[in-house]
């Protein structure tokens, strides 16, 4: 065990309170309206299926929630067929 | 060949979700690819447990039904690359579960993993028999106390009735892990010993996880404790336990009354 331990050890149980208060603001927001990141990406999906094919597997979704800022990252690999021949 | 294991218990508070954490981490820790399944719907956890909550996006529903894909559903942990968590959905409630998805997730999972771990939710009911169904090996969680230990036997008779393996006639390996084991309690004569509990359930011995606070400060900080604290005893008992679930010949040791260097001072009994 190292110094950094001792000290670390001692910050636990106020690491715990932040992450939950942070994590039930969340949910509790969320209880009215469930799966908001499933309607952001139903909609963002639909609106470039306007232009391009995608496929689901062609999508990453990854999403970081933090106490005043949530960053929700999508990453879609587009295959532009016409652009390519261009 | 991937394994599927499950990590069940009947009572609630025994320590499955930790102990799937530990032992998903150990695993992982040691070179293997792990997948740790939330079976939890509606009360879903491991993905507190496990540090990731702030991360969750899709769930096991969620590619149950087609709506995501399993690579887009699994979230990596962040401190260990072979270590993924496919999190329990927080919204739905347990009929939302077929077993037919089930089934589709496992095969998909046992592909992508060497090892498939399934934290089973409390109870006897659908949940926990879906948890199970597709298991190869089932990890017990037994705290040495008369209702746990009832109600591991009650999961044992599942184990051997409801299972896939059983139904068709294969053997299922069953472990039984006791955690919360208090040396100095069991000394006294106050709690369940060891043997008591195997002799009662007749199923071999995981490992033997000393109830000790830094189980509790590693799910406080969000990191299983075999990657929090791994010279902690619990987080060695859990490491030790992975590898017998890996089929190495570990002596099992039972862990001594440790005393601190204050208790020793002022003769002060563990509580």
């Amino acid at each position: 065990m190292s110094l950094l331990d001792i000290f670390k050890r001692r910050g636990s149980a106020p690491v715990a309170r932040e992450r939950l208060q942070v994590l039930l603001a969340y949910e509790r927001s969320n209880r009215q309206r469930p799966d908001l990141v499933a309607v952001l990406r139903e909609e963002i999906m639909a609106v470039i299926a306007k232009h391009v094919t995608v496929d689901q597997d062609d999508v990453q979704i990854t999403m970081e929630r933090g106490e005043t800022m949530s960053t929700l990252e999508i990453d879609i690999n587009i295959n532009i067929p016409n652009a390519a021949a261009a | 060949m991937a394994k599927v294991v499950v990590v069940t218990s009947g009572k609630g508070g025994v320590g499955k979700t930790t102990s799937t954490a530990a032992l998903g981490a150990a695993l992982a820790q040691s070179g293997k690819r792990v997948a740790v399944v939330d079976f939890d719907v509606g009360l879903r956890n491991l993905d507190l447990v496990m540090g990731a909550e702030r991360r969750v996006v899709f769930d096991l529903i969620n590619v149950t039904q087609g709506v995501a894909n399993l690579s887009q559903a699994l979230i990596r942990d962040k401190r260990i690359d072979s270590l993924f968590l496919l999190p329990a959905s927080q919204t739905r409630d347990k009929d939302a579960l077929s077993e037919e998805g089930v089934a589709k997730v496992i095969a998909e999972l046992r592909e992508k993993f060497d090892y498939v771990l399934c934290d089973s939710p409390a109870g006897i009911e659908r949940g926990a028999q879906l948890a199970m169904r597709f298991a190869d090996e089932a990890v017990i969680v037994t705290n040495p106390e008369v209702s746990s230990v009832r109600d591991s036997d009650r999961i044992i008779g599942l184990l051997d009735s409801r299972t896939l393996r059983a139904e068709k006639g294969e053997s299922l390996a069953k472990h039984v892990l006791i955690t919360r084991y208090d040396a100095a309690r069991a000394a006294r004569g106050e709690m369940l010993t060891i043997d008591d509990v195997l002799d009662i359930l007749s199923t071999p011995l995981l490992g033997i996880i000393p109830e000790n606070e830094g189980v509790l400060r590693s799910s406080n900080v969000g990191s299983p404790v075999t990657l929090n604290e791994p010279n902690n005893v619990a987080a060695r008992a859990y490491i030790e336990a992975a590898r017998r679930l890996q089929g190495e010949d570990v002596p099992l040791v039972l862990p001594a009354e440790r005393k601190g260097f204050l208790d020793r001072l002022f003769g002060r009994r563990a509580a």
